[in-house]
């Protein structure tokens, strides 16, 4: 930090040094100056002219060194290869668009600076009159145009594919988001169906968080969480993502999965994961590797804490982990006060009857031996 | 064009001219000539002025955010006596800025970035002053009104100033200000009196704005001078005029916006919100959309980048053209894509939004759409560079800025190919790639546009000559500065790396790249240093800068034929009349490199093409041009 301030303060030193030698020069060049005339050439070129303009080129050269090395330098950090399909292929294709430009960028800004060297001004330099050329407009038309087409046209068959309906034997998961945290909901395992919900019925105090009706009979068996989200490999999973204060979304860096969630509008997201988290660790040879799902849209004071941990098993840890799981019932006893009286003995047979414990603070143990907190 | 339809549209012109003999005999109190001025010359540099307290308020701010994102470790307690309570200072005296105070910093820089400094301050300043001198006019269409544009516009800065200093914080909800984090006071302090005061500012700037563009092209289409059809306008006029047709057309939509959202948040409709239970509390709002406010915020929104960089595109055609001492390549090239990209900028506004959950099919159309307007602003690139080739560059600090121009316009503009693709937006919508992009594309370019004018036209604006040594290392410090600031922010966005962050060090995946932001910081810090060699510059030459010569660039259009410091009215004598384009630089047999557009082909028979010879006789019917002054503007 002091070696920053020191760096700061020297460059701000020789700016002022600069500043003020120049300012003397002006002054001492200002006094004795001859009259200027109406039609004199203020602006005629002076002795720092070829010295610019080489400079351009040169600032040039100097970039495209620079660029090729910061990009080796940098790369080291991208995200490693998608763990999800899709995300393959928008890589893929990214890295192509990021080709076609990188191409485009270096060729016209190499014209541009190497014209301004070129063409830098010599008293005698013969200027040729050209103001237009319809041919090579068309021609600059066309070849962008047929660029594009090509981009526009991969695009859309990606976009299309990944923004089509999910296909129907798809794992569903609710993700909701709420300043400052992620909760999930799965629709458990007895009926696989989500029980439904009104926002109206949220009720922090009681801890029904994602406002499930308690009179419906599918939200029995559902099960959520605040501190994690389980999905299983090779397996497409459908997101179902809302928000209930303000905008969030949902991004999921290492699966290139994101989208808003939206108060009052449902919006989801599919996409097939492709590695577990333990495939993950070996690939990047870090134990302590983990998927998280991050928010990308301002949403207040925490926006940048809002992170929710993303597990990816394989088939049968997976089935493993929901059959252990235990229904938002079962962890808030409290909230059997919400279910109504007709629905109070089917209510029932989804608590077992030892956990009668009014229990507060509620401790789950997860599968990979996360102790995770249920909210007071 | 037939001199018959040019006598027509030009009928309204130049009422001025039976009375500007009495302009001339009393003089204006100084109120009336400096501060309630109706002259668009003085109403220019009140824009200008105004636009440089902004520019400086709003980088001052980016270098605050800036180094906490560069060391988020950094102890901020020096910084507490000018940032008071948004540094909170620990028991072992280390101060830290307060999250939320780093939002509002957020938000402010880009409002005031892209509505004060590069809105108001680039287009405000050189519409108006360039407008009437260049098509050969006494004023503005309407002065009273170019006063009132002006003085709606400062009320509006103050107003956004006064926002900055209330106890709950400045607007926080970023320069978008989606709802409904924008519409509710318990979702964050940054929505509360600093939002009310936001929408108010941006109401009032939005009055201003269209008093200004109705001005703007109302001048354009009525007071050209005899000769001046619309195919002999410099660039400069055709860029700010549909500049302004973008500004009048898409504003209002912005003003709906506010005013729909300032009901949400003041009387209780319920048109953005719906669904929401904040603060143990369900609210009775039901069936707004979230979306809808963001349809109407990008209408705006997208137009405006184009009216921020087509100003910028315009001053440059200008002066590469003067400086490489050669026709510009391609005019009506130039005029038909900025037309393209007038009208493409409405219809392209929801790339923006293709992860909103906003329906994918409509997602695709956008994504088309966007794609198609890179081809317009691709010809304009090659057009500049074109105009390079084989010409003869003087790099004056104005032309530099030009040519730095359009390699920011090039660099920027081909990653918005990538971001505009709804496929590849996925990963990067709101990451740093999106911000180093738009810094690059439209921030930037736009900055350097703005300084490239004012250097070049300094001396028409104050008769003297900024110091061009200075000005070359303003350029130097400002052009590198701008490249080591914004290319490396990509490698951070294609990493993934969120906006609108305190920090990152939350995430282990976005930890990575310390180094990286530290030297965007100094990089930005060291860039915004390079502000106050200008700064300095710009105020030394008003008062002790060389004099200039009437027309210092030998450039040809007609601002540089009035004296070196015009009064109102802007010619003493008659307005001079048009013969020719702009750009007949170099041209071939000529004795001089430049030949005015007020010069007559009859003039120039050593240098003329044959179908000009045949212009010689409509020059009578050009002088002839009487303007029905019974008609008042």
């Amino acid at each position: 930090m002091t070696i920053f301030l020191i760096l700061l303060a020297i460059v701000f030193v020789i700016l002022t040094a600069l500043v003020v030698a120049k300012t003397q020069s002006i002054m001492k060049g200002v006094k004795p100056e001859a009259e200027v005339g109406d039609n004199d050439y203020s602006g005629a070129p002076d002795k720092f002219n070829s010295a610019n303009g080489a400079g351009l080129f040169i600032f040039w050269i100097m970039t495209m060194i620079g660029i090729v090395w910061s990009f080796n330098d940098a790369k080291k950090y991208f995200l490693p290869e998608a763990s999800s399909e899709h995300g393959v292929e928008t890589d893929y294709w990214f890295w192509v668009s990021m080709i076609v430009i990188t191409i485009a960028f270096v060729i016209v800004n190499t014209a541009l600076f190497l014209f301004s060297y070129l063409y830098r001004y010599k008293k005698d330099r013969v200027v040729s009159f050209y103001p237009h050329n319809n041919k090579l407009e068309v021609i600059w038309t066309v070849v962008p145009a047929v660029i594009m087409a090509g981009l526009v046209f991969t695009g859309l068959r990606v976009w299309n594919k990944i923004m089509d309906d999910a296909p129907a034997d798809a794992e569903q998961i609710e993700i909701m988001g709420k300043q400052f945290a992620w909760t999930v909901r799965y629709p458990g395992v007895v009926n696989n169906k989500f029980g439904k919900y009104n926002f109206k019925l949220i009720d922090d105090a009681a801890n029904n968080i994602l406002g499930v009706d308690f009179a419906d009979e599918n939200t029995y068996d559902d099960f959520s969480s605040t501190t994690e989200m389980h999905i299983p490999v090779n397996k497409n999973v459908l997101l179902k993502i809302r928000a209930r204060d303000v905008l969030h979304s949902v991004f999921i860096p290492h699966m290139r999965v994101k989208m808003d969630a939206v108060p009052g509008m449902p919006t989801k997201f599919w996409f097939k994961p492709t590695k577990t988290t333990d495939e993950m660790r070996a690939e990047l040879s870090n134990g302590e590797f983990d998927y998280v799902i991050a928010c990308t849209e301002i949403c207040g004071r925490s926006h940048y804490g809002m992170k929710l941990k993303l597990i990816v098993d394989d088939q049968e840890t997976y089935d493993k982990w929901k059959k252990a799981q235990k229904n938002i019932l079962t962890e808030n006893p409290g909230l059997m006060t919400k279910v109504p009286d007709n629905m109070k003995a089917i209510a029932m047979k989804y608590v077992p009857a030892v956990e009668a414990e009014p229990a507060a603070v509620a401790t789950v143990t997860g599968d990979a031996g996360n102790t995770s907190k249920i909210l007071k | 064009m037939s001199t018959l339809t040019q006598t027509e549209t030009l009928l309204a012109h130049d009422t001025h001219e039976g009375h500007d003999e009495h302009h001339e005999h009393h003089e204006l109190s100084f109120i009336r000539k400096y501060i309630f001025s109706e002259d668009h010359k003085v109403i220019a540099k009140q824009y200008l002025f105004s636009g440089i307290f902004w520019a400086i308020l709003g980088g001052l701010m980016s270098l605050v955010f800036r180094l906490q994102l560069g060391f988020p470790e950094m102890d901020m307690a020096w910084m507490k006596p000018f940032l008071g309570q948004w540094i909170s200072i620990s028991d072992t005296g280390k101060g830290t800025l307060d999250a939320n105070f780093y939002l509002a910093l957020v938000t402010m820089h880009g409002t005031i970035m892209v509505f004060f400094v590069l809105t108001a301050g680039l287009s405000g300043t050189f519409s108006n002053f360039l407008i009437p001198l260049q098509v050969g006019a006494r004023d503005m269409a309407s002065g009273f009104m170019n006063m009132l544009s002006y003085w709606i516009f400062f009320l509006s800065s103050v107003v956004m100033f006064v926002s900055i200093f209330v106890k709950s914080g400045p607007a926080g909800g970023s320069w978008v200000i989606y709802p409904p984090l924008s519409a509710l006071k318990q979702a964050n302090p940054g929505s509360g009196d600093g939002m009310t005061l936001w929408l108010v500012s941006m109401a009032l700037f939005i009055v201003s704005s269209l008093l200004g563009g109705i001005n703007y092209v109302t001048t354009v289409i009525n007071l050209r001078t005899k000769g001046m059809t619309m195919d002999k306008l410099p660039l400069t006029i055709w860029a700010f005029t549909f500049t302004a047709i973008l500004g009048i057309l898409s504003f209002p939509v912005l003003f709906s916006a506010a005013l729909l959202l300032i009901f949400d948040r003041s009387f209780g409709t319920s048109f953005f919100l719906s669904d929401i239970y904040i603060n143990g509390q369900a609210l009775p709002n039901q069936g707004g959309s979230p979306i809808l406010f963001q349809h109407l915020f990008w209408f705006l929104g997208h137009p405006e980048v184009y009216i921020v960089i087509l100003p910028a595109l315009g001053l440059s055609s200008e002066i590469i053209s003067t400086n490489s001492r050669k026709p510009i390549f391609g005019y009506k090239a130039m005029i038909l894509s900025m037309a393209g990209i007038t009208f493409l900028a409405f219809i392209v506004w929801a790339h923006h939004m293709f992860m909103t959950g906003m329906n994918p099919f409509l997602g695709s159309v956008f994504m088309l759409l966007t794609l198609i307007i890179a081809v317009p602003s691709a010809v304009k690139g090659f057009n500049y560079i074109t105009t390079l080739w084989r010409g003869n560059l003087i790099f004056t600090p104005a032309m530099l800025f030009a040519i730095g121009l359009v390699s920011f316009f090039i660099s920027g503009g081909l990653t918005g190919i990538i971001l505009g693709n709804s496929a590849l937006d996925i990963q990067l919508h709101d990451t740093y790639f999106v911000v180093a992009h738009f810094h690059l594309v439209m921030g930037s370019a736009a900055f350097f546009g703005m300084i490239a004018g004012v250097y070049h036209w300094f001396p028409k604006m104050f008769g003297k000559m900024m110091n061009s040594t200075l000005g070359y290392v303003h350029f130097w410090i400002t052009f590198i500065g701008v490249y080591v600031i914004f290319i490396p922010m990509h490698y951070i966005g294609i990493a993934g790396f969120p906006r609108r962050y305190y920090q990152w060090t939350n995430f282990e995946a976005f930890s990575s790249y310390g180094d990286v932001n530290s030297l965007i910081s100094i990089a930005a810090i060291v860039t915004f240093g390079g502000q106050l060699v200008f700064i300095f510059n710009f105020i030394y030459s008003i008062f002790k800068g060389k004099k200039a010569s009437l027309n210092p660039w030998k450039s040809n259009t007609l601002e540089w034929t009035t004296p070196l410091h015009p009064e109102h009215g802007n010619w003493p004598g008659e307005i001079p009349t048009v013969y020719r384009w702009p750009y007949d630089y170099s041209k071939p047999g000529a004795p001089e490199d430049f030949i005015p557009q007020n010069v007559p082909y009859s003039a120039t028979p050593e240098s003329n093409f044959p179908e000009e010879n045949e212009l010689i006789k409509e020059e009578k019917a050009i002088q002839g041009i009487v303007f029905d002054k019974t008609i008042h503007d």
